[in-house]
């Protein structure tokens, strides 16, 4: 098994002060590799926001540590940020912010050059074959980014990140606010570059339909923790954790059956005070009464890892004390 | 894209339904149209614009040329004096027998470019610092803004009063008294424009390429934080003219004989019976004031966010 | 019975800089009392201006013809003084963000009771009464503290809900929800999506949906219309519609979808992107992004939606996928 290019151990961020100290993250461990999309998934809320703003040194930690290429990934503070660093970027959500509008296309994807010592001529260079490498047309290195829609502009900004020849990449909801057949074409584009360059990637996403077409392996977060995590094709089909199976249930069928999607009631509760035990038991279908006081850990089972007492219960969950074990393939 | 943006903009109060962007889909070279700059209000159409323009451009031209549009030498004391308008004098002369018209054109030499000089500079100073208090935080944020809660706590004018007044009555000293009053305005806005702008996703993915603080200051907050200080400076201009004439008229700015406006109206409220030594400099400050005004308007216009917007789009 | 809302060939032009250009363009439709009927496009179909000409709102200048009959009312001509009464009272809004519905910093009673008080013209504890009421349907918990509450302490769906509420608080007989769970978490929007059906079927509510997603609309919508650069390329029952689509547009949206039950494949997106408002090409609007497009595709006039089936209408000559069988769509993307 290759060296995981992204580490993260027992990662926690948090929020605030004092009393108000809201805990965004909680204790994750997560490993990328080369050529894998690891896909994060969860409610708005959850944490994987943050947890992926964490992994590229966008967030203090509260506890843990996060590693790039064996290298500890801090916050720049006001410095600038490490070379070694530079090749651990993000895709952003919106790609009407994430690109200043004032630039150019092309000067804002020489910037992955020139940032890292490189000359603004050969930047420019590589601006053009990286646009055409997105699918846009070189001579679009001449055009603001307003002159273009939403995917394209996602493509422009995906292209900035190539510029500076990435190992990794976390994608922040890349495709959330694209359109229908857009969404598309960003997905397949991050798909074949990470499978090009052996890119590891993070996915995070709301929808696990779609992280479920381009993920190889899937991280499902609830309130800050990871309560399922494992191949993609194990998790989707047979979900363990009872959240996992809701947000499956909850995906609505294009098939004309007019099967109307399982809700889940209530709302992800205020992470500042969260639920004792299980995070999930006021929601859980199949609570009991240990879940209200006992923490699960992610335990493996069925081929993956799944942090629930009820459908999980390893010596760990039994135990309540035995220390985490490593997540992914066990 | 184009022009379909702004009707696809529902009326206000009305929810907004599909993100305004047709072309949203990612595609082939069909890229979209430049988003209507036609379509933008043109500042042309309104009259208080066009007015404001005009005004200045006369100003203008005014102190270019007021060795040739001036009737007198300004300064000559070659008359009878308190003249009323005539046709010899048409603003008439003042209580030392100089002609008002001519002073007041020549005054145009002083207000404007003193005024505009000294917006700039305190522009640049409040801009700068501001620009190091919000991206740097920490000693150097406070420093610069206690230094700038120091002035707010005083009055404008009698803070430049008391500085003017230590420095000695001179126009130079009017002008450092203003420019220190009002770079702070300049510093808290540019410090709010610089926060705001420096959690912005195009700066923080900037940062992650390995720019530096002050690159990402410099390339990508500057220009997006300008449009507000530009209309900040030229609506400020006025206020300028008015500090400068305000100094000039209690005497701590520019200095007999020098025809300069602030002190041609304090002259003309010597002698309030002779309506014509202070009216016309007075109309002079006020047409430059409200033009500026106008103007600064305009520019706000021009750039606000419903307008950025539809750049945005 | 005549149906609730009947739009028959509407026309919208909006002003451009290049003269009005056609935003929709002769679309026709029912919906019944009771009935979820869904708009399907990408952005720049139409679908949310054919939305704003049923509520008069749309941007001035802008040009309407055709009709759109509502329970006795003819909407298209109609007044914006008379809209008035049909707005909000008769036909309300649900948006794809609660945040512009809501006022932030009135309470939600508040707004839930101005609504009823000045629609209905009840008393002020009738109103207060029937709030309560309101907020139960759309299942908030603890219905008389959010009353005393501001929406920026609910969640998004919680706020959602409420919004829904708002639209629902003058008995309005028509809700046009537009992409009312786009902005929600998927377990969010089936609880929306539910409470719609819910409502539908408990109150008679005739509800159009206009959304991109077209499982949103598989999940609650009996019959479908897809628009496409304005025009109405397809519109049929959900069933028949998103199992055997023949229109290559209707057919790509669900091929851009992932599919649940289907194994994992890269996705196949529709290549290419819609045609911006006055840049829609001659002949079929979709046919350069067409797999099946023919000469004839390519010149005027427009295809006309026609009768393919009972309901069922396709405005595509070719007609390529007609007689394709019923397979899911899912299991022509996996070859």
């Amino acid at each position: 098994m290759t060296a995981p290019l992204l580490r993260l151990r027992d990662v926690a961020v948090e929020y605030g002060r004092g009393a108000a100290r809201v805990r965004a993250v909680d204790g994750v461990d997560l490993d990328v590799r080369p050529g894998e999309i690891l896909g994060l998934v969860g409610e708005s809320g959850c944490g994987k926001s943050t947890l992926g703003r964490a992994a590229t040194g966008l967030e203090p930690l509260a506890r843990g540590t996060v590693e790039f290429l064996g290298r500890p990934v801090e916050p720049a503070g006001r410095r600038r940020r490490g070379a070694d660093l530079r090749r651990l970027q993000m895709v952003f959500q919106d790609p009407y912010a994430s690109l200043n509008p004032r630039r150019k296309v092309g000067e804002l994807i020489a910037d992955g050059v020139v940032l890292g010592g490189g000359r603004r001529a050969d930047g420019l260079r590589r601006a053009r074959e990286l646009l055409e490498r997105v699918g846009l047309p070189g001579d679009a290195v001449g055009s603001y980014p307003h002159e273009f829609s939403g995917g394209q502009r996602q493509r422009i900004a995906i292209a900035r990140t190539l510029a500076a020849d990435p190992a990794c990449i976390v994608a922040d909801e890349p495709i959330s606010a694209l359109d229908a057949s857009a969404q598309a074409q960003v997905a397949n584009l991050l798909s074949e570059l990470v499978a090009e360059a052996s890119l590891g990637m993070v996915f995070v996403s709301h929808d696990l339909s779609v992280v479920r077409q381009v993920a190889h392996r899937v991280a499902v977060m609830y309130l800050g923790r990871i309560v399922e995590i494992g191949d993609t094709a194990t998790v989707w089909s047979d979900p363990r954790h009872p959240y996992t199976e809701a947000l499956v249930a909850a995906i609505p069928r294009a098939d004309g059956a007019g099967t109307l999607p399982v809700d889940l009631p209530g709302d992800v509760p205020d992470p500042a005070a969260p639920p004792s035990g299980c995070h999930f038991h006021p929601r859980c279908p199949l609570v009991q009464d240990r879940c209200r006081v006992q923490d699960p850990r992610l335990e493996p089972v069925a081929g993956r890892s799944a942090a629930c007492l009820v459908r999980a219960p390893g010596s760990g969950n039994r135990a309540g004390a035995v220390p985490l074990t490593g997540p992914g393939r066990p | 894209m184009t022009v379909a943006e702004s009707p696809l903009d529902p009326p206000a109060g009305v929810p907004a339904g599909e993100r305004p962007d047709p072309g949203a889909a990612a595609g082939g070279p069909g890229r979209t149209g430049r988003a209507g700059r036609g379509s933008r209000r043109s500042p042309w159409r309104q009259p208080l614009a066009v007015t404001g323009f005009v005004v200045l451009a006369l100003w203008t031209l005014v102190a270019v040329f007021a060795p040739a549009l001036a009737p007198y030498d300004p300064d000559a004391q070659a008359f009878d004096t308190l003249q009323a308008p005539s046709g010899a004098h048409l603003f008439g002369t003042d209580e030392v027998g100089r002609d008002v018209l001519s002073r007041v054109l020549f005054g145009a030499r002083i207000s404007l470019p003193y005024a505009v000089i000294l917006v700039v500079a305190a522009m640049l100073i409040g801009a700068v610092l501001g620009g190091l208090a919000g991206y740097f935080g920490g000693w150097v944020d406070a420093v610069v803004m206690r230094l700038a809660d120091l002035v707010f706590a005083f009055p404008g004018i009698i803070l430049a009063l008391a500085i003017a007044a230590a420095l000695g009555p001179q126009l130079r000293n009017a002008v450092i008294a203003v420019v220190v009053v009002s770079w702070p305005s300049y510093a808290r806005l540019v410090r709010s424009l610089v926060l705001s702008a420096r959690g912005a996703q195009y700066v923080v993915s900037s940062r992650l390429l390995g720019a530096s603080g002050l690159r990402t200051l410099v390339v990508d907050i500057r220009p997006n934080s300008a449009g507000p200080v530009f209309v900040m400076a030229a609506l400020d201009v006025g206020n300028a003219v008015l500090l400068l004439s305000g100094l000039s008229f209690l005497g701590l700015g520019a200095q007999p004989p020098t025809a300069e406006w602030g002190a041609m109206v304090a002259a003309g409220a010597q002698n309030f019976d002779r309506w014509w030594v202070g009216l016309f400099p007075g109309l002079a400050i006020l047409t430059v004031v409200l033009a500026f005004n106008f103007v600064g308007d305009t520019l706000r216009d021009v750039l606000d966010p419903r307008t950025a917007r539809e750049v945005r789009a | 019975m005549a149906p609730l809302l009947e739009v028959r060939g509407l026309r919208v032009a909006l002003p451009t800089r290049r003269g009005p250009q056609l935003a929709v363009d002769d679309v026709s439709f029912d919906v019944d009392a009771g009935e979820i009927v869904g708009l399907a496009g990408e952005s720049g179909s139409g679908k949310t201006m054919t939305a704003m000409t049923l509520l008069g709102l749309l941007p001035p200048g802008a040009r309407t013809s055709g009709s759109a009959h509502f329970a006795g009312t003819e909407l298209v001509g109609l007044r914006r003084r008379a809209f008035r009464d049909v707005r909000g009272r008769r036909i309300a809004m649900v948006s794809q963000d609660p945040a512009t519905a809501l006022h932030p910093i009135l309470t939600i009673g508040t707004q839930l009771t101005e609504h009823m008080r000045h629609h209905l013209g009840l008393s002020a504890a009738a109103a207060r009464a029937r709030a309560v009421e309101l907020l139960a349907d759309v299942r908030i918990p603890d219905p008389e503290q959010a009353l005393r509450s501001y929406p920026g302490q609910f969640s998004g769906g919680m706020r959602q809900r409420i919004a829904i509420a708002v639209a629902l608080a003058a008995e309005p007989q028509l809700l046009l929800a537009d992409e009312p769970t786009t902005a929600l978490d998927v377990t969010v929007q089936a609880g929306i999506l539910r409470l719609l059906d819910r409502l539908r079927r408990e109150k008679e509510l005739a509800v159009v949906v206009i959304t991109h997603d077209l499982g949103v609309l598989s999940a609650v919508a009996s019959r479908v219309h897809v628009l496409y650069g304005g025009r109405l390329a397809e519109s049929g029952p959900a069933a028949t519609l998103l199992t055997r689509p023949r229109h290559p547009y209707t057919r790509g949206l669900l091929d851009a979808l992932p599919h649940p039950e289907a194994a994992a494949a890269p996705l196949r997106p529709i290549p290419g992107a819609p045609p911006s408002l006055g840049a829609v090409p001659p002949g079929c609007p979709f046919h350069p992004r067409c797999a099946f497009a023919q000469p004839s595709c390519r010149v005027d006039p427009r295809p006309e939606a026609v009768p393919v089936d009972p309901g069922h209408r396709l405005a595509c000559p070719p007609d390529p996928l007609r007689g394709r069988p019923a397979e899911p769509v899912a299991a022509v993307r996996t070859s």
